[in-house]
């Protein structure tokens, strides 16, 4: 069964966001969405201090499967993305929620994410 | 959905099952990649049990597998000894590729796609109207693979009894004890076995095989495996509508004796003729990304597509078989999520026995 963690938020897309308290937010992919691509063989992430508008598709994750947009959960600017990921992309199958982390960005606030719960009863 | 006598190993297993061509098939045991690494560096193994053998029995067998398959099995003349070919139709377009075996001249061995069966069985039977050869599918056989550079060493000493008739066997040659056929060829460009035995034996035999140490491999990493190797997937790189003089297989077509009148000879020889237009060839791509099937290919000379295209574990970098305009050479580029990004084209196979060829 996927894990679902309940220290932070999820989206209709299968990412999760972290508040991490200083107006930043840490963002990745969830269990259920890593498991469902297979092995991670590229990530493509943008530069820190690239503003997104929400919706944008601002990383994409690559699997032997399928390549995957991620999307601005709102407008956005990234300070800091995960450059471990371009070695070893397979961070992301291993530890989505810890060490497989894709960006942390700035934002007013965001709309429209589910509480663990929530999202957990959407995966049944 | 059907499911071959394995299907509850692959469960245990925790075997990522999905629908192939209408079997329950494994994709993967949790990574491919790591599974691809396996049979790369020690010994993997696939159930392919769902892939179906035809014997061909009775006094004309020969000068009808001769009639049938556009290789000559006339290059076959020890027991065990094995053929790749293409079946084809009228207008020299693929019916499936196949393996041939020879076991004597009244006695052929085939092993067809599963996906065809269907289709081959009943071309087969069409074709075999006024010869004396009895077609007999034999629906309860399975089939396991094993392969990687330490694939035999690990099959024999799993399976009692096997090294005295597959020790000495030639790469493309098989043996056979009893309903066990032992065939040394493969479909991963690594070393190895595909061993043939009746379904009430395939879950003793697997689990014999996963306590020597072989570990179970899907359908992902067979299909990564097989595209380092360079070698065709049958719906991929052929088809129905294409000839195997471009699908780079020319190798599988004997025109060499002209009384030999297969079906779709006529067809090919006229494509002969005109020159083929089309072939298929390797790409490496030199950026980051994935190819992807049906992608679409810039060459100098015309555009192209992806016939298979995936990420190589061994290379670490995406690769691909495409068709292309038959002259085609040197860098090319390809449309990936609406950008186009410089590959080079290579003459496969990329990997066999573990080193990189490209």
């Amino acid at each position: 069964m996927s894990e679902v963690r309940d220290d932070r938020q999820y989206t209709q897309t299968h990412e999760w966001i972290l508040d991490n308290g200083d107006g930043t937010y840490t963002m990745g992919v969830t269990d259920h969405a890593q498991a469902l691509l297979g092995d991670m063989v590229f990530v493509e992430l943008p530069g820190a201090g690239d503003e997104a508008s929400q919706e944008d598709e601002f990383c994409v994750v690559e699997s032997v499967k399928a390549a995957s947009g991620v999307y601005a959960p709102a407008d956005l600017e990234v300070v800091e993305v995960n450059e471990a990921l371009d070695d070893e992309p397979e961070l992301v199958n291993s530890s989505c929620y810890d060490d497989g982390w894709l960006v942390k960005f700035k934002a007013e606030n965001i709309e429209d994410l589910m509480s663990a719960q929530d999202y957990t009863e959407t995966l049944d | 959905m059907k499911h071959t006598p394995l299907y509850q190993a692959h469960v245990d297993a925790q075997g990522k099952m999905v629908d192939f061509g209408g079997w329950e098939m494994p994709l993967n045991y949790g990574s491919q990649i790591e599974e691809h690494h396996q049979v790369r560096s020690d010994a993997g193994m696939f159930d392919v049990s769902h892939m179906t053998v035809v014997d061909f029995k009775g006094t004309q067998a020969k000068v009808f597998v001769q009639t049938l398959i556009a290789n000559d099995v006339e290059k076959l003349k020890t027991e065990g000894k094995a053929l790749y070919s293409c079946m084809l139709n009228e207008s020299g377009g693929v019916v499936d590729d196949l393996i041939v075996y020879y076991i004597n001249d009244e006695d052929y061995r085939m092993v067809i796609n599963a996906g065809t069966t269907e289709k081959d069985i009943a071309w087969i039977n069409l074709q075999a109207q006024g010869f004396d050869v009895s077609v007999e599918p034999k629906f309860d056989l399975a089939m396991i693979a094993v392969q990687g550079p330490n694939a035999r060493e690990k099959v024999f000493a799993a399976m009692p009894g096997v090294e005295n008739i597959a020790g000495e066997l030639k790469p493309f040659n098989a043996a056979s004890l009893g309903s066990l056929f032992i065939a040394r060829t493969g479909y991963t460009g690594e070393d190895g076995f595909e061993i043939m035995l009746p379904d009430k034996s395939a879950e003793f035999t697997w689990k014999m095989l996963l306590e020597g140490g072989v570990k179970p491999c899907g359908l992902g990493a067979r299909d990564t495996l097989r595209l380092e190797a360079g070698m065709s997937l049958y719906g991929s790189e052929m088809n129905d509508e294409v000839s195997p003089l471009e699908a780079a297989l020319s190798w599988t077509v004997d025109l060499s004796n002209e009384d030999r009148q297969f079906v779709g000879r006529k067809a090919l020889e006229e494509l002969k003729n005109e020159g083929a237009k089309n072939t298929i060839v390797g790409l490496v791509l030199e950026g980051k990304g994935v190819i992807r099937n049906h992608q679409k290919v810039v060459t100098s000379l015309g555009d192209g597509e992806v016939t298979s295209g995936t990420f190589s574990p061994t290379m670490g970098k995406a690769i691909a078989l495409a068709r292309v305009p038959i002259d085609a050479t040197g860098s090319c580029e390809i449309e990936m999520r609406n950008k186009l990004v410089s590959a080079k084209i290579v003459k496969p196979p990329f990997v066999r026995n573990g080193k990189v060829l490209v």
